[in-house]
């Protein structure tokens, strides 16, 4: 029996008739020419986000992101007028890569006044500009205004950086919708304490974004992380959201969350019990403005029992808030058919004493043990998956966005296709 | 050793005065649950003493004995969960998968 009500279509996935209700093939996830249709149609078109602007603080600040989904790496940099852009890692003269410390293929971060290339020592200022050619004289009508860096398309929406490989992409916030709309004005910028986490997980990217995109799992494949009555309890309940909401090509999930605090003390851990936190975050909402009044895209239901918001941001960008006044990030970028890079950064309020820090502490804690069992559960996914001793999978209405993002991806591939074939 | 008088019970445990998660999390991994038992029995009862003494003090401006002092706590954290739920080091499930942390902010 429902705990929450469903919309008057009956279910969550039949508002969207257009992606029935039927088992879903998982090709797309082992099909290596599939992969290489996804990162021309996918990775190579949509906007990206590659970080938040207190990554760059200041006038020369800059950070390189590898992108090998889509065959490149990237500088990101504060110029000095303030502005944030991104160039491919790529010195003009014979194609070095630019910016990197001792090992190429590591992403790098720092502070410098320009980029001199480590080859023969040309040199760019912070906004791209060749400005030093090692003896120019040697050259044949080197014109430097026609060699600086390439630019990407970069903007910034509420402090987080997006790039686009396409340059005729529409702009960001056009792309980003109304669902990115209806978040404006959240407090990101007071949230300026990050924990930043990685993992190679050896499974298709989309595999770990419909591990995220639906809890119908967690109070089974977690239940070893709850004392045995509680887990006995959420395993008895299930799980049943509280809203979904596709904004296609974007959706996201709101859900309940209600151990911030618990009504009974005694269902969690004693660590949990003084410290007064867990995997929901910490149970006193911080001291700053911006976070009594949520913005309406958060909890659109306005359910008194909400805990928590996750929105998938097309194709690889998920933004997920915690009732109790902090967010998380996951990014999820694939680097061969089976594999990908998972990221995920904490964001917290910085702590004014111990006894918050120690809270924060222990949420972080708590969140990397749930992400290894997420993670090592996906490597078995992916390898039966492969084995294609079955290929369609039943979904369920707790699983709308999963059965949203391999249409999505889908369709992409196609128009793709068919916009190559004009 | 550095620790404040009133708690000199963790003393023996002074190995887990470790400044950032993957060191604390690889003591873990390398530690026989007895040892996470026995550090976690003497630590978690200060806990609440820890906080409190940890809180006379700004939080970026610790003196090194209370530094050493949330170092310890955080371990306590860190070894929480071993010895409350799992009764084993490593999180149930997890096979081999790795999550590295990159970034935390090192008290």
């Amino acid at each position: 029996m429902p705990h929450f009500a469903k919309p008057p279509a009956g279910s969550w996935t039949e508002q969207y008739p257009e992606l029935g209700t039927g088992p879903v093939d998982y090709t797309d996830s082992i099909d290596p020419s599939y992969y290489e249709a996804e990162r021309e149609a996918v990775f190579k078109k949509t906007w990206l986000n590659v970080g938040r602007v207190e990554l760059l603080p200041k006038t020369g600040s800059y950070f390189t992101k590898e992108l090998p989904v889509a065959n490149t790496s990237l500088i990101l940099v504060r110029g000095k007028d303030k502005v944030i852009r991104a160039f491919h890692n790529v010195c003009r003269h014979r194609g070095n890569k630019l910016v990197w410390n001792d090992y190429p293929q590591e992403e790098v971060k720092g502070t410098c006044r320009q980029f001199t290339c480590k080859y023969h020592a040309w040199r760019y200022d912070l906004e791209g500009q060749l400005t030093f050619v090692q003896q120019e004289e040697e050259f044949f009508d080197l014109d430097k205004n026609e060699y600086g860096l390439v630019g990407v398309r970069c903007e910034v929406w509420e402090g987080f950086i997006f790039v686009n490989l396409d340059p005729d992409a529409e702009p960001l916030t056009e792309y980003l919708g109304e669902m990115a709309k209806g978040l404006e004005g959240y407090p990101f910028h007071e949230m300026t304490e990050v924990y930043t986490y990685k993992a190679e997980i050896g499974s298709n990217w989309k595999l770990f974004i419909d591990a995220f995109a639906e809890f119908y799992h967690a109070p089974v494949l977690h239940q070893k992380q709850a004392v045995k009555e509680e887990a006995d309890k959420l395993m008895g309940y299930g799980f049943e959201a509280l809203h979904y909401q596709l904004f296609s090509p974007h959706s996201m999930i709101s859900s309940w969350g209600g151990m911030a605090p618990p009504k009974d003390p005694s269902m969690v851990k004693p660590i949990e019990r003084v410290l007064r936190s867990g995997l929901f975050g910490p149970w006193d909402r911080p001291d700053i403005e911006g976070l009594d009044t949520l913005p309406p895209g958060i909890n659109p239901a306005r359910h008194k029992s909400w805990g928590t918001d996750s929105f998938e941001f097309f194709p690889n960008f998920t933004l997920l808030f915690w009732a109790p006044g902090w967010y998380l990030t996951y990014h999820y970028w694939p680097t061969a058919v089976d594999k990908h890079i998972f990221e995920a950064n904490l964001y917290f309020v910085p702590p004014k004493n111990a006894r918050e820090r120690l809270a924060q502490e222990l949420a972080a804690v708590t969140f990397k043990e749930y992400a290894l069992q997420d993670a090592n559960t996906l490597e078995a996914t992916q390898t039966m998956i492969a084995a294609k001793a079955v290929t369609e999978f039943p979904l369920c209405d707790q699983e709308l966005l999963l059965r949203h993002l391999h249409k999505v991806v889908g369709d992409y591939v196609k128009e793709n296709a068919n916009a190559a074939a004009r | 050793m550095p620790l404040p008088a009133e708690f000199a019970a963790l003393e023996p445990h002074l190995g887990w005065d470790l400044a950032t998660e993957p060191e604390r999390y690889a003591k873990r991994l390398a530690s026989s649950m007895q040892e996470l038992q026995d550090f976690y029995e003497v630590a978690f009862p200060l806990l609440e003493d820890a906080i409190a003494y940890c809180d006379k003090f700004p939080i970026d401006e610790l003196p090194e004995d209370a530094r050493t002092l949330m170092h310890l706590m955080q371990s306590l954290v860190t070894v929480s969960f071993p010895v409350e739920v799992w009764k084993q080091a490593r999180v149930p499930d997890s096979g081999a998968a790795m999550v590295h942390l990159l970034v935390e902010p090192v008290v």
